[in-house]
């Protein structure tokens, strides 16, 4: 098995792997909930395969399955049938322990209600995930702090997440999705939370972080922030309706010229 | 993650919030202290006891006349004139374990000097007598082996009966009355307090045993003999030897009861000490209890803690945090809760236990022992009561976790 050994490297970031194997390769995947008497089918024989470097939105109502996808997606959940492989790894034959390290080192989460922790720094916010990763004190500040001038965030170490705006808390968040190098970013309704600009400003990021080589998995409801990725998956009733390449796909940055400024900080 | 910086995160954690941590800590604080100042008071009196027994001298043996039957009719211990100065002499030459003996008889009497009296207890011995009961001279001295073959008329005082005849002046050289017989005081013992049983064993006046023989009681049989072994352990063997001389002395058929009885100090002194031990072990496990329900209290806010953080622990599983991580940090933050109040709880006890003696003037012995199984119990406790909260968050669901508002 050596893709085990791979996730189960230790103190050693993971580096996207150069061979032509699909980031994530989903096979038929079902989804069933027992919510008491009745039974939910969540995901009905679902087909994606995402190669490193895409930036794929997925959109859908809610009840469309595009959560539970997204929680598959993330190992936060097991389909019910159907494969699941994660870079060469069939995910659903791991136990919980190489779950929480493919977590840890191969994704990257970054959620609509930023979910940093209070009363923490955003330098140790960002430091949590190397925590994890068993990698050294001066190496997991380092990397902390470059991933934070990534971000733009690099004077604001120090700030509490009360201390910060939603865009700039938004932005830990990536910057604690990126600090152990992931395969992958997973973004779940990043911007639902944050107004027009500064949506567009994080969208900046995301394609500036595309450009660089980095897979990106957005779910979103809003069109506008699905157009700036480079394809559109659309569910409905749990299966995949549409799936098409975004024609015409806009430059944040240069959406962002033209925007009105909204006062901030 | 490495055992410090859990530490270091259990530690903030916990300080976010300072007043719920500290109640918390006060069951423990409370438990531990009231465990090392009791176990301190039980030792403290163990101690006490253990003094007692050894001014009483733990290698002692204390041969007293016994019952006799006389035709089915059983008289009272000591009603036997079988007991005599020879069998004494006897023991001190033929016992090996024994290394001295002093004969012991007496009565009650009036004592009086000048125009103060005391009604007194007149022990009739030998010279050796004080120095198997290792019982010191306050004033004076000692009474001679010559007043004993000479039957001389002297006399040596307990503390209590010096007090009430003389107060504060030294009597040695003075006169006093026992019956319509002068004595003249050569020496006044120092003070020895209690007995075991709570007789005082200053009340008492002292002669030699010839002296209260004759001119006294007029008996020439003895109440008891007075025995030192030549060690704590050879009292054992001592006691089994004297009581086979003294049935072969007597004629005493096998089967027979004896007419004497010998009692061996190091017993006294063990079923004291037992007893004390008992009562340390009941006080400290009724201090115990409530170490017990200080871990409770700590369970109780460590569950509320969990609810409380659903929502962090769901990110901290979301970013990679492993079940054991999630159970280690929230064991250490129990951990952490259960030590400190255990530190704080050996200086509260120690403060009390010193308030105490102060205050009460009881004497506590604060031992190691008692302060090093109290912290390593309260940590236990920790461990314990930490563990169902812990394992609730380790096994929390990520996805319901981060949905939690």
């Amino acid at each position: 098995m050596a893709t085990l050994a791979q996730v189960e490297l230790k103190n050693e970031v993971i580096e996207q792997p150069a061979s032509r194997t699909p980031v994530i390769a989903v096979e038929d995947v079902h989804k069933f909930y027992n919510l008491g008497e009745t039974k939910v089918h969540a995901l009905r024989g679902v087909n994606l395969t995402i190669e490193p470097g895409e930036f794929v939105a997925i959109m859908g109502s809610s009840g469309s399955g595009k959560s539970t996808f997204m929680n598959m997606l993330g190992c936060l959940d097991k389909p019910s049938s159907g494969k699941y492989i994660l870079e060469g790894t069939d995910v659903s034959s791991l136990d919980k322990k190489q779950l929480a390290a493919i977590r840890n080192r191969k994704l990257g989460f970054v959620f609509q209600g930023f979910n940093l922790l209070s009363r923490t720094t955003a330098l140790e916010n960002v430091e949590l995930p190397t925590l994890y990763a068993q990698m050294e004190k001066e190496k997991r500040v380092a990397r902390a702090k470059e991933v934070l001038e990534l971000v733009g965030l690099g004077q604001r170490l120090d700030h509490f997440p009360s201390q910060l705006s939603g865009g700039q808390q938004q932005r830990v968040a990536i910057a604690r999705a990126l600090v152990n190098k992931p395969a992958i970013l997973l973004a779940d309704e990043p911007t639902g939370n944050l107004d027009s600009r500064t949506s567009v400003e994080i969208m900046q990021i995301f394609q500036d972080l595309n450009d660089s080589g980095l897979t990106i998995v957005l779910v979103t409801h809003e069109p506008d922030i699905a157009q700036f990725a480079k394809r559109m998956v659309v569910f409905r009733d749990g299966k995949i309706r549409h799936d098409d390449p975004v024609r015409n796909r806009p430059r944040a940055a240069e959406v962002l010229k033209n925007m009105p400024t909204v006062d901030e900080d | 993650m490495d055992l410090l910086a859990i530490l270091k995160i259990a530690v903030r954690a916990l300080t976010r919030n300072k007043m719920r941590s500290l109640l918390t800590m006060l069951g423990i604080v409370i438990g531990v202290g009231a465990v090392i100042a009791t176990v301190g008071l039980g030792q403290g009196a163990q101690q006490q006891v253990q003094n007692q027994i050894a001014s009483m001298g733990t290698d002692m043996l204390y041969i007293s006349a016994g019952s006799v039957n006389k035709g089915g009719i059983r008289l009272g211990g000591g009603a036997t004139k079988t007991l005599i100065d020879d069998d004494m002499k006897a023991i001190v030459q033929q016992v090996p374990t024994v290394a001295e003996a002093a004969p012991v008889s007496g009565s009650s009497v009036q004592v009086v000097a000048d125009n103060q009296n005391w009604s007194t207890r007149i022990t009739g011995t030998e010279p050796q007598y004080f120095d198997i009961r290792n019982w010191a001279f306050a004033q004076g001295g000692n009474f001679t082996q010559d007043d004993v073959n000479r039957a001389s008329n002297v006399v040596v005082l307990g503390a209590t009966v010096q007090q009430n005849l003389f107060g504060t002046s030294d009597p040695t050289g003075q006169t006093v009355r026992i019956g319509n017989l002068p004595f003249q005081v050569v020496g006044v013992l120092q003070a020895k307090g209690q007995s075991g049983i709570g007789q005082d064993q200053d009340d008492g006046v002292f002669v030699p045993i010839t002296t209260l023989q004759k001119k006294i009681t007029g008996q020439d049989w003895l109440q008891s003999i007075m025995v030192s072994a030549t060690s704590q352990d050879a009292s054992y063997a001592a006691q089994g030897q004297i009581t086979a001389l003294l049935r072969d002395r007597h004629r005493i058929r096998p089967g027979q009861d004896d007419d004497f009885s010998v009692r061996n100090l190091a017993d006294v002194a063990q079923l004291a000490d037992e007893s004390s031990k008992v009562m340390t072990l009941l006080l400290a496990s009724i201090a115990g209890v409530s170490l017990i329900v200080g871990g409770i209290g700590i369970m109780n806010i460590m569950l509320v803690s969990v609810t409380e953080r659903t929502r962090e622990i769901g990110i901290r599983i979301a970013i990679g945090a492993t079940e054991s991580d999630v159970l280690r940090q929230f064991l250490s933050e129990s951990l952490v809760l259960s030590s400190a109040g255990g530190v704080m709880g050996i200086l509260f006890g120690v403060a009390s236990s010193i308030t105490i003696t102060k205050v009460l003037g009881w004497s506590i012995l604060i031992s190691p022992m008692a302060v090093g199984a109290a912290v390593v119990f309260s940590m236990a406790v920790g461990i314990f009561f930490g563990f169902y909260p812990a394992r609730k968050a380790a096994m929390l669901d990520p996805i319901e976790a981060l949905r939690f508002e």
